[in-house]
């Protein structure tokens, strides 16, 4: 340390309570209106990268999809997202379906989630009606270990699952035929399974229990609304 | 009142170089280990964190020093931290509209940079005391030697743990990356290299001065 950071700043006399509300508010008022002058400046830009995001992420699991309508999912009810108004709450899951130009439906975009090795493993896969599978398979979010578990995201052999990973629905409609399960590196034998990568057999089992959840629980509920999600292409977000 | 008693000594080279190298944050003080260990699996998330920090730190030391002599000394660790907090929401806005991606692997740590020691320290040490120029001067140095060791350990642990730089692959093909080097033992590695090789600098550096020293003292 060099002598002038040496230096101790002189003991002044106390200061009034007025003085450090004073120095005290005075801060947080010039706080306050840089996060709120930033938080405008930005707010518009962020949420137009989300925007961005989603969309080249259901893109990215619906092959030739070329617009794309939201929907809110609930057990009894299927509602365009557009005609929610604030007064009427639904719960519910997001999902968005996607359209081929001349208006075909081809495939729902639904998200999946199962605990990873490190947290939350989040994906968005895309289901397409016509094959009964999945056709595509993106990471929303994931924090699992650099190298090992996030080639999840881009190892093309383990992305090759999900070409055409069959979920099919049993006749009444309830339930997959084969729930998805995860294998050991190089032990696929059917349609329905997922081949690990090794080395990162935590998070690939957790990618497989995910898609099992998600589509177990999901499916049967979409099932019902095929008809309207292929006559909703009117619209779409192009 | 309190600026005045320092503005005698003038603002030298070594006011901006100290940061960089004789009293370097990282490798020298060894403060804000937190973001050097986490952070740098990559070049990219490195310099982002590195830059991102620099800013929080200028700006911050400089609205303390400009307002140095209104803080009454019993409330200015939170004032400062106020401050601090301040830049760091901005700077976690600003990150986000320019890449959500980079801003989903730097994660938690760019909020975590209000409790940088770095910042904190600069503002308790340097700014309260010196004016605004010299502390501008004094802060871009320690910022920018921050920026230069999260890029130190980043470069190294991406080019061995991934075989690449920036992205672009850099060695033959075939070559198997460490992955140990981007697990977090990695970090560890490497700052201790590194820290070796500045250590062992210093060290030579003042030998051959002692040893210069000598030689005039003889020739006299």
């Amino acid at each position: 340390m060099s002598t002038e950071e040496k230096n101790q700043i002189p003991s002044s006399i106390k200061p009034s309570s007025i003085a450090m509300i004073r120095t005290l508010g005075g801060i947080a008022m010039i706080s306050g209106f840089l996060v709120v002058l930033v938080y405008q400046i930005t707010l518009p830009i962020i949420t137009e990268n989300r925007r961005i995001a989603l969309e080249n992420a259901v893109f990215k699991v619906i092959p030739d999809a070329t617009s794309r309508v939201n929907f809110v999912l609930s057990p009894d009810t299927l509602i365009r997202e557009d005609a929610i108004t604030d007064d009427r709450d639904v719960q519910g899951e997001k999902i968005y379906a996607g359209y081929n130009k001349s208006g075909q439906l081809m495939g729902i975009a639904l998200e999946a989630a199962a605990p990873g090795y490190q947290d939350v493993v989040r994906t968005l896969y895309g289901y397409s009606p016509k094959c009964m599978c999945i056709v595509g398979i993106t990471v929303l979010q994931s924090t699992e270990t650099p190298g090992l578990g996030d080639r999840i995201e881009t190892d093309p052999e383990f992305l090759a699952n999900f070409n055409a990973l069959d979920a099919r629905l049993n006749t009444d409609k309830t339930a997959l035929i084969h729930s998805i399960e995860t294998v050991r590196h190089g032990t696929k034998t059917a349609p329905w399974q997922i081949d690990a990568i090794s080395g990162a057999t935590v998070t690939s089992k957790a990618v497989g229990k995910g898609l099992n959840n998600s589509t177990q629980t999901l499916l049967p509920l979409l099932v019902k609304h095929l008809d309207v999600l292929s006559q909703s292409n009117q619209g779409g977000i192009k | 009142m309190v600026g005045e008693l320092r503005q005698s000594t003038p603002i030298t080279l070594n006011t901006f170089m100290r940061g960089i190298w004789s009293e370097n944050p990282v490798f020298v003080m060894l403060l804000g280990m937190c973001p050097v260990l986490a952070v740098t699996n990559s070049v990219i998330n490195a310099v982002a964190m590195g830059l991102a920090t620099t800013f929080v730190l200028l700006c911050s030391s400089t609205l303390v020093s400009i307002l140095r002599s209104f803080i009454p000394k019993q409330v200015r660790i939170a004032t400062y931290i106020v401050i601090i907090a301040t830049f760091v929401t901005m700077v976690d806005y600003i990150i986000q509209a320019i890449s959500l991606e980079l801003y989903k692997a730097l994660g938690a740590f760019i909020q975590l940079i209000v409790v940088n020691c770095i910042i904190l320290g600069r503002a308790e040490a340097y700014a309260s005391r010196n004016n605004i120029l010299k502390t501008v001067v004094n802060s871009a140095g320690m910022g920018i030697g921050f920026t230069f060791a999260l890029l130190c350990l980043g470069g190294v642990r991406e080019l061995l743990g991934n075989g690449t730089f920036l992205g672009f692959p850099v060695f033959w093909e075939g070559f198997q990356p460490w992955a140990i080097m981007i697990l977090p033992p990695g970090g560890f590695f490497v700052l201790g290299a590194w820290l070796l090789l500045f250590s062992w600098l210093k060290q030579r550096q003042a030998r051959k001065a002692q040893i210069k020293k000598g030689e005039l003292a003889h020739a006299t």
